[in-house]
């Protein structure tokens, strides 16, 4: 009967059901996708996904581009975590040529990465708060966000899409200022993390919008191939950083917390409970950190990894790599290879294929927020609107990974 | 019979300091909303205009009077215009029955004459407080169904079914309140209440029913559309509802129109469950000082009350989410309501058995 | 002319003119606008015979409830000058035959009536909530209550009539 409704004309008088526009420009999709709802009265029949209003073809035109200028383009996949979009692609042709990085460029990489992670899901568990009316944990949180960011600069020299670090390290070592910022937001973090919990976790109000709304089962999410908190939330303990390690993931100790609902409310819980072993996880790695050789902060590879300027000015080899380098005339060895890191949304993986050039012959993003978007129907059919606003938010879908 | 003539100067003399009073007071609501956030929120707030910010409202009325008009070409166009002067008519219209202050005595040269701070005091106070309550979701029925835009209509229907839920338990929260004064009158009502204490209980009706204020507290949030009520507005759902496609002042006027009527539900709050303009020791103050200036410091403190809840209600704001539609009317019909009637049975229980006057 | 009759006149042409248009509005939702408008004339009658009461009570339930559910009705059906039925000529012949009778009944009813003094307001206090409640609660307290059963009855039927069967569909999300 609603399939019958739903084929009506949109201003007969006999239709029920009404079409609304969730989107490209409607507040609630924080980027830009369209999502067109058929609801009756408030309650969501279904929901029709349109991908590709920022389709950059990112994977064609990293066909065309030396190795090194793709880490670029990777900052726009999931620009609220671009340094793990940046190392997940480094570690990708790391392991392409089989380039051991050293362990305190492995540690380097998991603050950062951890960092991003923070700084991800602080930006979606807020904007939960946001889409249900609470605005004020967002700026508390965003604060934090925007210490992380300062990190990064000190680092990198940029903020949102980092472009981060190279093959086989980092462009140049901490500065002590940068240090110092780590240490200030390990200081401060946790009571700030505690207070948007206090504000929001146990908010009945709260509570009972997101419990319930948007879930899913944990056999459809792994039907649908979803991996991250949004897997998790549904009761699977699937973290790429623990089934296929990385960056010497294994030596840390964490958890991976688990939902058992799948809803928005669970969703929400699993960040939180993600962030706080991000936490840890940096603890252990600085502790780890104490006692290496602090000048090591790349990996002993010239042809791949740009030497110092002053080198270039006095060594021939230096010379001739630094010129292969920025011209893009590094070779790598014809191969296939998948490898794939925990980015802030899941399972961020990139499959290489190389035919021995310059450039990859095909590259693929596996981007979890696409996977996701494709199971929204899914989670807010039968629900109510204002259920499909916070499911949108929760299952972070940003516009930037869904497109490539 | 003859038009007493002063009287008609008095009152509208009285009428002109009400509206212009309840613009001001609103339009320094949107720079103490602006204030209170950023200071919930760890940020500054406005700045720039004047001191402390001070000129932002006048700024942001300029800056809307300034805008393009857009009218939407399938609207209903007279409709489209008539719905924020309705609400914002309505808003004002409860400020006649609200006394501000006391009596107080002019010595002119024909004798003395004693001026009323109260528009109209009329019998039926209360019920006339629903009138205009009943009729104020015309505004917002109208601005949303003449924009001819799916989520202005969608949020028209949020608020008439939300006005029309939360005026039941609205009223039924009353009830018992009248019950106890016996009479409807606003004027009554507050000269009950006078001082703060009478030598065995509170006078103020605040510590005779407080579910009945809690009652009315959450009912006025709903009426007022504001947050954790503001449904029909969310603008994460619905991109602010039925003011989604007005511009300029008429904007401006429902935003307007949305302050204003947070001071009058903030002053009819203050007067039926916090005294009105009654404070404590308030007979040795009038002993103290003349009549005029008595009544001034009256004001003052109805005043008062009123910011202590127009900030509450800011507080409330910032602080909590927003509930789902149907969480809405479930409160309000299954919660409220009942709550409400036991109330009334409880309070007219302790009536005839405790204080059974006959 | 006093005041009050002033008011009475203004009151009654207000009233009058907005029920005429009540009728020949094309548009519907201008009907019920009007419709509103009429009420709130006779509230204002109320207000001058003194029943301050009926007349809060009038805007409360009709102008305030009713007319809201009404208008909301009228708007989500939007209907509008085109999807008006056209009727055929019978029906027009019949409303204008049927229109005609009644006001020959009207005439013929106000041809006896007196044209006396127009009612003097403050006069009688029935409109006043107190004597309106001891006059409800005294004498006509059967009948009374036994509306107030009728009503909840009917409330009774209409959420029976119009609740929506729940169907099955639910159980397979």
């Amino acid at each position: 009967m609603v399939e019958k409704h739903i084929q009506l004309a949109e201003n007969s008088v006999e239709k029920e059901t009404t079409t609304i526009n969730l989107g490209p420009t409607h507040p609630a999709t924080h980027g830009i996708f369209q999502n067109i709802m058929e609801i009756d009265g408030e309650r969501v029949i279904k929901t029709e996904m349109t991908v590709g209003y920022i389709h950059r073809a990112f994977e064609k035109i990293a066909e065309r581009r030396p190795y090194s200028q793709i880490t670029p383009l990777t900052d726009r996949l999931n620009y609220c975590s671009a340094p793990i979009n940046n190392f997940g692609w480094h570690m990708t042709i790391e392991k392409l040529v089989g380039l051991e990085v050293p362990k305190r460029v492995d540690y380097l990489r998991v603050i950062i990465m951890e960092l991003a992670r923070i700084a991800d899901h602080l930006v979606c568990n807020s904007v939960i708060g946001v889409d249900t009316g609470a605005l004020t944990p967002f700026t508390y949180v965003f604060q934090w966000r925007e210490k992380i960011y300062e990190i990064y600069e000190g680092i990198c020299g940029s903020r949102l899409t980092t472009n981060i670090g190279r093959i086989g390290g980092f462009e140049r070592n901490f500065p002590d200022d940068t240090w110092k910022k780590i240490h200030d937001f390990m200081d401060g973090f946790p009571a700030v993390l505690k207070e948007f919990e206090t504000l929001l976790t146990r908010n009945r109000i709260f509570m009972d919008r997101c419990i319930g709304a948007g879930a899913i089962s944990a056999e459809r999410a792994l039907n649908w191939s979803m991996t991250g908190p949004n897997l998790r939330a549904t009761g699977v303990d699937y973290d790429v950083r623990v089934h296929s390690p990385y960056s010497s993931y294994n030596e840390f100790d964490f958890k991976i917390p688990v939902g058992s609902a799948g809803d928005v409310y669970d969703r929400y819980l699993v960040r939180n409970g993600e962030m706080w072993e991000s936490y840890r996880i940096i603890q252990q790695a600085l502790d780890k950190l104490k006692g290496m050789d602090s000048s090591i902060f790349h990996a002993d590879a010239p042809e791949f990894y740009l030497p110092e300027k002053a080198d270039v000015y006095t060594k021939m080899e230096a010379l001739i790599y630094h010129f292969k380098i920025v011209m893009g005339e590094t070779d790598l060895p014809p191969g296939e290879v998948y490898h794939s890191v925990e980015g802030g949304n899941g399972e961020l993986g990139y499959y290489l294929v190389s035919d021995g050039g310059r450039t990859p012959y095909r590259l693929h993003f596996r981007r979890p927020c696409f996977i996701y978007y494709q199971a929204f129907n899914e989670m807010v059919a039968g629900g109510l609107f204002s259920d499909a606003v916070v499911t949108l938010s929760s299952i972070n879908v940003i516009a930037g990974e869904l497109d490539a | 019979m003859s038009i007493d003539t002063f009287l008609i100067l008095e009152k509208i003399i009285l009428v002109v300091i009400i509206i212009a009073a309840s613009m001001g007071v609103a339009a320094y609501s949107t720079w103490a909303e602006r204030k209170v956030a950023a200071v919930m929120q760890d940020r500054i707030g406005p700045l720039r205009a004047g001191p402390f910010g001070l000129l932002q409202p006048l700024a942001d009325g300029g800056k809307l009077f300034f805008k393009e008009e857009i009218v939407p070409d399938n609207s209903t166009k007279w409709l489209f215009m008539l719905a924020p002067a309705m609400f914002i008519f309505t808003s004002l219209m409860t400020s006649a029955i609200i006394p501000w202050g006391p009596d107080f005595v002019i010595n002119g040269s024909e004798g003395a004459r004693t001026v009323a701070l109260q528009v109209a005091d009329i019998n039926i106070g209360i019920l006339y407080v629903f009138g205009v309550v009943s009729i104020g979701v015309y505004g917002i029925m109208l601005g949303g169904w003449a924009s001819n835009n799916k989520f202005s209509l969608l949020s028209a229907i949020r608020a008439a079914s939300q006005a029309i839920s939360y005026e039941l338990a609205l009223g039924l929260s009353l009830i018992a309140l009248l019950m106890l004064t016996g009479t409807l009158s606003l004027r009554t009502i507050v000269e009950q209440q006078h001082g703060f204490w009478d030598g065995n209980y509170f006078t103020w009706n605040f510590f005779k029913q407080p579910l009945g204020f809690v009652i009315f507290l959450v009912c006025s949030f709903a009426e007022l559309n504001r947050a954790p009520f503001d449904m029909p507005e969310s603008e994460s759902e619905l991109n602010m509802g039925y003011h989604l496609e007005y511009s300029s002042m008429k904007l401006g006027m429902f935003l307007f129109a949305e302050y204003i009527n947070m001071f009058i539900s903030s002053a009819v709050l203050a007067t039926l469950f916090f005294g009105g303009y009654n404070f404590p020791w308030m007979d040795q103050v009038q002993a103290a000082v003349p009549s005029g200036i008595f009544s001034l410091i009256c004001v003052g403190v109805l005043m008062a009350k009123v910011v202590g809840f127009i900030l509450f209600f800011m507080f409330v704001r910032w602080t909590l989410p927003r509930f789902r539609f149907d969480q809405l009317l479930n409160l309000g019909w299954t919660k409220l309501i009942p709550l409400a009637l036991f109330n009334m049975l409880v309070t007219g229980a302790v009536i005839l058995f405790f204080f059974n006057k006959k | 002319m006093s005041l009050h009759d002033i008011i009475f006149w203004i009151l009654s042409l207000w009233a009058i003119v907005c029920a005429i248009f009540v009728v020949i509005s094309r548009n519907p939702v201008n009907s019920v606008l009007f419709l509103i408008a009429t009420f709130f004339a006779i509230s204002g009658h109320y207000i001058l015979m003194n029943a301050q009461f009926l007349a809060i009570v009038n805007i409360i339930v009709y102008a305030g409830a009713i007319m809201v559910l009404f208008l909301f009705v009228i708007m989500l059906m939007n209907l509008n000058t085109d999807t008006e039925p056209q009727k055929s000529r019978l029906v027009h012949f019949a409303a204008l035959i049927s229109a005609g009778s009644l006001l020959l009944v009207v005439l013929s009813a106000f041809r006896k009536a007196e044209l006396t003094q127009i009612p003097v307001t403050d006069a009688g206090d029935i409109g006043l909530i107190k004597v309106l409640g001891k006059t409800l609660f005294d004498h006509y307290v059967l009948p009374f209550e036994l509306s107030s059963v009728l009503f909840l009855a009917a409330m009774v039927g209409a959420m029976v009539i119009g609740r929506k069967e729940v169907v099955e569909e639910k159980s397979t999300k």
